[in-house]
């Protein structure tokens, strides 16, 4: 059956369509698509925000879709935690009390979760708004409350969607910059809907594209972007800089043989930082690993090859 | 009876039909009031000695103290210096022209209405925006309510429990409870659905939902239907009058019966600085609960 004729027939609409996706733990899975494609539906499933119909949704074996509800309320509190396209901030409590709401809802005692929220706060560098209501605060400034809220439960999971969309593309940058940097440390398993594909890519460890609630693509972001799995994609990353996104592994020759030019990049940069080397020297150069061991060479003609399309 | 007769004359009920039917109607009722009427009043009786303890305290207190426990309330709910040396002036005059104790007694009643009110209006409001299914229900008896002509239902209400201070509240509070009712469900209804999201995404169950998040963000709706509660109540206060509720009102009825247009106006007046005491005390006490809305950027 189509979605059209599940539509007309029963009056139903089709969000998800047989979604099998495995999220890595500790990486950030990003799922992607525009709107109406289910990407909001797929990550309300996980902390049953939305009900599936079928299916079921495993954390550790264990399948969320069967918990009853304090099970579930209690999933909620301990290993989840979200961050929202619109903040979804609570407009009457202040900042410190909206970081500590997860706690508070989980009986903490005050001087404990009070600890808690000021580190968290400090972390997203928000020290000295602790006071504050967040119609006092920029866009950006609440989404690191919004950041810090989901974290202070200390979750191992974190449900992210669309939590920059919201904001000024400089801003957003900063956020990105700021999560990718959390995440180093924290090693959460993050799931990030988006429907930036630039900012997919730049978070994802790996990348799922959802197009009328099927998954169409699973992958890194150098798969999708080299082997795009159908039109839709393939249309999707057209206008992507490769160069920005691609590292010299994914292009180089790895048959290539070691030269005496004392120019070289490494098989972790990424393409777009070493274009002025490559494309000045006449050459091929070395390309080294990271423990500057001789891998392969990469030239001209291999950028110009990714760039054309 | 031709054709043109019977679009003419609306084919109505003989009039001996409708005389047993409102003869039953009427006499069943009238049983049941000889039947249940003192279990009824019985019930009442609490409320009964509260509000006549109530409206004794107000009255036999020094009237410079009960004056100052107003002006302290007042300036705690207003936070206005201006609005606490009117109403100084006001209550003084009141007094001067001869009309503190019928104040007393209105301030009373009003004040156990207004009380009896929220707490049986918020929970109702709380109920109906839970299900649908109850705000379906209550919505047409909440109409009924509010334009059924209050005299109506004094009928029953004098017939089973008598004339005085209790089927006087009963009224004062069918015609008052609907605003508080309506503005609560609304309150609760218009809370952002991101938000409440929010609190579910983080294990809220419902009572935390509805402590923590639903009522604090729904309170400034809920103070304006305090807010007209209470000016309706006040606009009850001749009505009750007439079932013997003591206070302005009765001076009034008087008036219009003798045509004393000074004593008319006078204790109007006096009705009037009330409700415009109340009014703006409970105003400016639901605009600074919500305080963070307006909270300018910095």
């Amino acid at each position: 059956m189509s979605k059209d004729e599940l539509l007309t027939k029963y009056n139903h609409v089709l969000g998800l369509d047989d979604i099998n996706l495995n999220v890595a733990e500790q990486s950030i899975q990003v799922v992607m698509g525009l709107s109406g494609s289910g990407k909001s539906t797929l990550i309300r499933h996980i902390n049953r925000l939305i009900e599936p119909t079928e299916g079921s949704v495993l954390v550790d074996d264990q399948d969320i879709t069967k918990l009853n509800k304090s099970e579930l309320l209690e999933f909620r509190r301990n290993r989840t935690g979200m961050v929202f396209q619109r903040f979804a901030l609570f407009p009457h409590h202040n900042i410190i009390d909206n970081v500590k709401f997860g706690l508070s809802i989980k009986n903490i005692d005050k001087a404990e979760s009070n600890e808690k929220a000021m580190f968290w706060i400090d972390k997203v560098g928000l020290n000295g708004f602790e006071y504050k209501f967040p119609n006092q605060l920029s866009g950006g400034m609440q989404q690191r409350v919004g950041l810090a809220r989901a974290l202070a439960t200390d979750p191992d999971i974190l449900l992210m969607d669309e939590a920059f969309s919201a904001l000024d593309p400089l801003i957003r940058t900063d956020m990105q910059d700021q999560l990718l940097e959390l995440q180093k440390n924290l090693r959460k398993t993050i799931m990030f809907i988006t429907h930036d594909l630039d900012e997919a890519l730049k978070l994802g460890d790996r990348i799922s594209i959802l197009n009328g609630g099927k998954l169409v693509q699973d992958g890194t972001a150098e798969a999708i972007l080299l082997s795009p799995a159908d039109e839709y994609v393939k249309n999707f990353v057209k206008d992507v800089n490769r160069a920005k996104v691609l590292k010299i592994k994914s292009i180089m020759n790895f048959s290539g043989v070691q030269n005496n030019s004392d120019i070289s990049v490494k098989v972790e940069d990424n393409i777009e930082s070493c274009l002025p080397k490559i494309l000045e020297s006449e050459h091929e150069l070395n390309v080294f690993d990271n423990n500057n061991k001789f891998v392969g060479s990469i030239s001209r003609n291999n950028v110009a090859d990714i760039l054309k399309n | 009876m031709n054709l043109s007769e019977f679009f003419i004359t609306f084919p109505e009920m003989s009039k001996e039909s409708l005389r047993i039917f409102k003869k039953s109607i009427d006499g069943a009722y009238r049983n049941f009031s000889r039947e249940y009427g003192d279990t009824i009043e019985a019930v009442f009786d609490p409320v009964l000695y509260f509000l006549v303890w109530f409206e004794k305290l107000l009255q036999t207190s020094p009237w410079p103290l009960v004056i100052l426990v107003i002006l302290i309330l007042v300036y705690l709910g207003s936070r206005s210096i201006n609005l606490t040396i009117g109403s100084l002036f006001a209550l003084l005059l009141i007094g001067y022209f001869g009309m503190w104790e019928d104040t007393m007694s209105t301030v009373s009643i009003i004040g156990v209405c207004t009380f009896m009110s929220i707490g049986l209006g918020i929970p109702i409001g709380i109920a109906m925006s839970n299900s649908d299914r109850a705000r379906a229900a209550i919505t047409p008896i909440l109409d009924v309510m509010q334009t059924m002509p209050s005299f109506v239902y004094l009928i029953p209400v004098v017939m089973l429990l008598g004339i005085g201070k209790i089927p006087g509240l009963l009224a004062v509070i069918i015609y008052a409870i609907p605003p508080i009712i309506r503005l609560t469900d609304l309150g609760i209804r218009e809370v952002d659905k991101e938000v409440l999201e929010a609190a579910d995404a983080f294990g809220a169950n419902k009572r935390q939902k509805l402590f923590r998040v639903q009522l604090p963000l729904a309170l400034p709706t809920i103070f304006a239907g305090i807010n007209q509660t209470i000016m309706m109540a006040l606009a009850m206060v001749v009505i009750a009058s007439m079932i013997g509720v003591k206070g302005l009102g009765q001076p009034v009825l008087k008036a219009i019966t003798n045509q004393y247009f000074t004593m008319g106006l006078l204790n109007g007046l006096a009705i009037v600085a009330l409700a415009i005491i109340f009014d703006r005390v409970s105003q400016s006490f639901g605009k600074r609960l919500q305080q963070h809305r307006s909270g300018s950027r910095e």
